[in-house]
């Protein structure tokens, strides 16, 4: 079984975030950087269908150089090659562009399975995979906490999550694309043998071009205005008189805001 | 509460490999997932965390700077300091065990062992399938460890041991125990003694106030039969013995770092959160200098240990070298400990924070793999040239 889980390099959950001088992002230089959390929970998946049925693991990441420590982290607990995309012309991507330069990645490799995490945990679209579903003309099950393989592995049972408490079962035959909710399974650590042998797991560092993509295919359908913290406002104003008077002057003030 | 993030005043992460940062990091996790949240019930009970052995065994940590032919991670210098920094941040036994293990077991059959040892114990011993102590310190020889009283009485087919051993980490629960002995001719050799071995005993030292979560044992020898095909036969002199001492204590100079970075965190998060006349602790003077002076000799540490573990991936380093960041590491991870404990004030004294735990276990650390004041005299003759003890 061939599967690819795609894994998004994000800043560290507890940094101290500061916006950056031009308001268009946070300022990342002080910040440290780890594997998107539900990303980490599509690999341990992704990890446990090879230890089931055999076959690789490929992780694929869209992201900066730097971004070599959490793919080695991925190597290290266990996939056995990566595709890192890399290129300026790759940096600030939407959606829908990170999901085209990921499927231009890794539709030739025609993976059975592709995960992802369910979303960012910096910017939180939740569209990468679904989109990358479609562009690659595979089913897709997203918002995924149980995942059940039949015996010969062409035929995936998973467990969704609705809202309200809800869940949903469904079937779906592969090669199929899979988004994982955090806390379907618990995360292997990487080991120090892992570690060192990660040092002799390929990985193909792909630009822009190498995929047949160039800056006007991946020009950003949405941007960020302006970045900036909550402003907090707060206006006061006091009624006063007896009950009667303060109870009719709060119900004409909520009319006249909307509110009842 | 938000997770640890260690201590980094000085950019001394950008010194770091990727597989370094990589090894601290999956070790921190490991311990922040499972040790901190256990180990201070086992410490109350005065219990080893048995349970942790093969886990951290798969994780990678015995031996992990000895070769992968032998089932080891075969990791750098620094990349196992930082290792033993982070189980040290847990709790010291749980480093003592690792060192023991790794440093005092598996390194001693590595270099003095024959072929045949490597192949029988090593993989065993990474994977914790079995456990190993070490016993050179003797009741009445401790810094002078040349002043064993052991002996090892050859026969016509091995030998036979006489003598005990005292505070052996791990004693009462290895499965073999590397053991130094004087020969006929008074030369200490290393042999390996197995579990169950006729007139070998190991009963656990009980009613200690430090390194509760560890098992520390005496050792007894009564006419205790080995055959020769267990002798180290590269071990010869009391140079061997101290050669795994070396491996050990580097190791402990960056577990002592561990140990004061979770007393200065907890110190630090506890100041910034305890109000007293309407401010944070952390907001007064006195408090203030102990942080200045923790995050700097924790600064400090750092940069000891590192370039040590540098020295010795190059193959460059002394012991003496080693003696200077043992000695300042463990001495600074007490006073750091004891710091701390003043500033939590009464609740520095429960169990609910771990600095007073940290605090004596460092007071073992403090004395054992060389005391503060022999490392003192080692570092005064490399300064002199004039040794004060031989």
């Amino acid at each position: 079984m061939k599967i690819v889980v795609c894994i998004k390099q994000v800043p560290r959950r507890d940094d101290l975030l500061r916006i950056n001088a031009d308001k268009s992002w946070i300022d990342e230089s002080s910040l440290s950087f780890e594997a998107n959390e539900s990303d980490a929970y599509a690999l341990e998946e992704a990890l446990r269908l090879k230890e089931k049925h055999g076959g690789e693991v490929i992780v694929a990441t869209l992201g900066p150089s730097d971004a070599s420590k959490t793919i080695k982290e991925g190597l290290a607990k266990g996939a056995d090659r990566a595709i890192h995309l890399c290129d300026s012309t790759f940096e600030k991507l939407d959606a829908v562009a990170t999901a085209k330069s990921l499927a231009a990645a890794i539709g030739p490799e025609a993976p059975d399975v592709i995960f992802t995490g369910l979303q960012s945990d910096d910017l939180g679209y939740g569209q990468t995979g679904v989109l990358m579903a479609e562009m690659l003309d595979l089913p897709h099950a997203s918002i995924v906490i149980a995942l059940e393989t039949s015996e010969d592995g062409k035929t995936l049972r998973v467990k969704r999550e609705l809202e309200n408490g809800w869940f949903q079962w469904i079937s779906m035959a592969t090669p199929a694309l899979v988004t994982i909710q955090s806390g379907i399974n618990k995360p292997r650590y990487a080991s120090l043998k892992g570690i060192m042998g990660a040092k002799k797991k390929p990985v193909d560092v792909r630009t822009a071009s190498d995929l047949g993509l160039n800056a006007d295919a991946l020009t950003p359908r949405e941007a960020i205005g302006s970045l900036y913290l909550p402003v907090r406002e707060k206006q006061t104003e006091m009624l006063e008189g007896d009950a009667e008077t303060v109870a009719a002057a709060l119900v004409a003030r909520l009319r006249g805001n909307g509110v009842i | 509460m938000a997770e640890f993030r260690g201590v980094d005043f000085y950019g001394i992460e950008a010194l770091l490999s990727e597989e370094e940062k990589l090894a601290r990091d999956s070790v921190r996790q490991y311990v922040e997932d499972n040790v901190i949240p256990i180990v201070d019930d086992f410490y109350e009970r005065g219990e080893f965390p048995m349970d942790l052995v093969r886990p951290l065994g798969e994780l990678g940590v015995f031996g992990a700077n000895l070769p992968t032919e032998y089932g080891c991670a075969g990791m750098n210098n620094v990349a196992y300091g930082l290792v033993t920094q982070e189980l040290e941040r847990g709790d010291s036994g749980i480093r003592s065990f690792v060192s023991v293990q790794g440093a005092l077991v598996m390194y001693p059959i590595f270099t003095f062992g024959s072929e045949e040892h490597r192949q029988t114990w090593l993989p065993k011993l990474a994977t914790g399938e079995k456990i190993g102590c070490f016993g050179l310190t003797e009741p009445d020889h401790g810094s002078d460890p040349g002043g064993m009283v052991t002996r090892a009485r050859k026969t016509s087919d091995g030998y036979v041991l006489n003598g005990a051993k005292a505070w052996i980490t791990s004693g009462s629960v290895a499965d073999v125990a590397v053991v130094w002995a004087k020969d006929d001719d008074g030369r200490v050799r290393g042999f390996l003694v197995e579990k169950g071995t006729p007139g070998f005993s190991a009963p656990e030292i009980h009613k200690k106030h430090s390194l509760r979560a560890s098992v520390t044992s005496e050792l007894f020898f009564d006419d205790c039969h080995i055959p020769d095909a267990n002798l180290l036969p590269g071990s010869g002199g009391l140079k061997s013995p101290l050669m795994c001492l070396n491996q050990a204590r580097y190791g402990i100079a960056w577990g002592g770092i561990g140990a004061a970075m979770a007393c200065y965190d907890t110190s630090l998060r506890y100041a910034l959160g305890r109000t007293q006349f309407g401010r944070p602790i952390a907001s007064f003077q006195l408090q203030q200098a102990k942080f200045a002076e923790m995050l700097t000799e924790i600064t400090k540490m750092q940069l000891l240990a590192l370039q040590l573990g540098r020295l010795k991936d190059d193959g460059k380093v002394t012991p003496a070298q080693i003696s200077m960041a043992k000695r300042n590491n463990v001495d600074w991870a007490l006073k750091i400990a004891r710091m701390a404990r003043t500033i939590l004030g009464a609740n520095g004294i429960a169990s609910e924070y771990p600095v007073m735990r940290h605090m004596n276990n460092l007071e073992s650390v403090y004395t054992y793999e060389g005391t503060h004041d022999i490392h003192t005299l080692i570092l005064g003759e490399a300064a002199t040239g004039i040794s004060s003890f031989k």
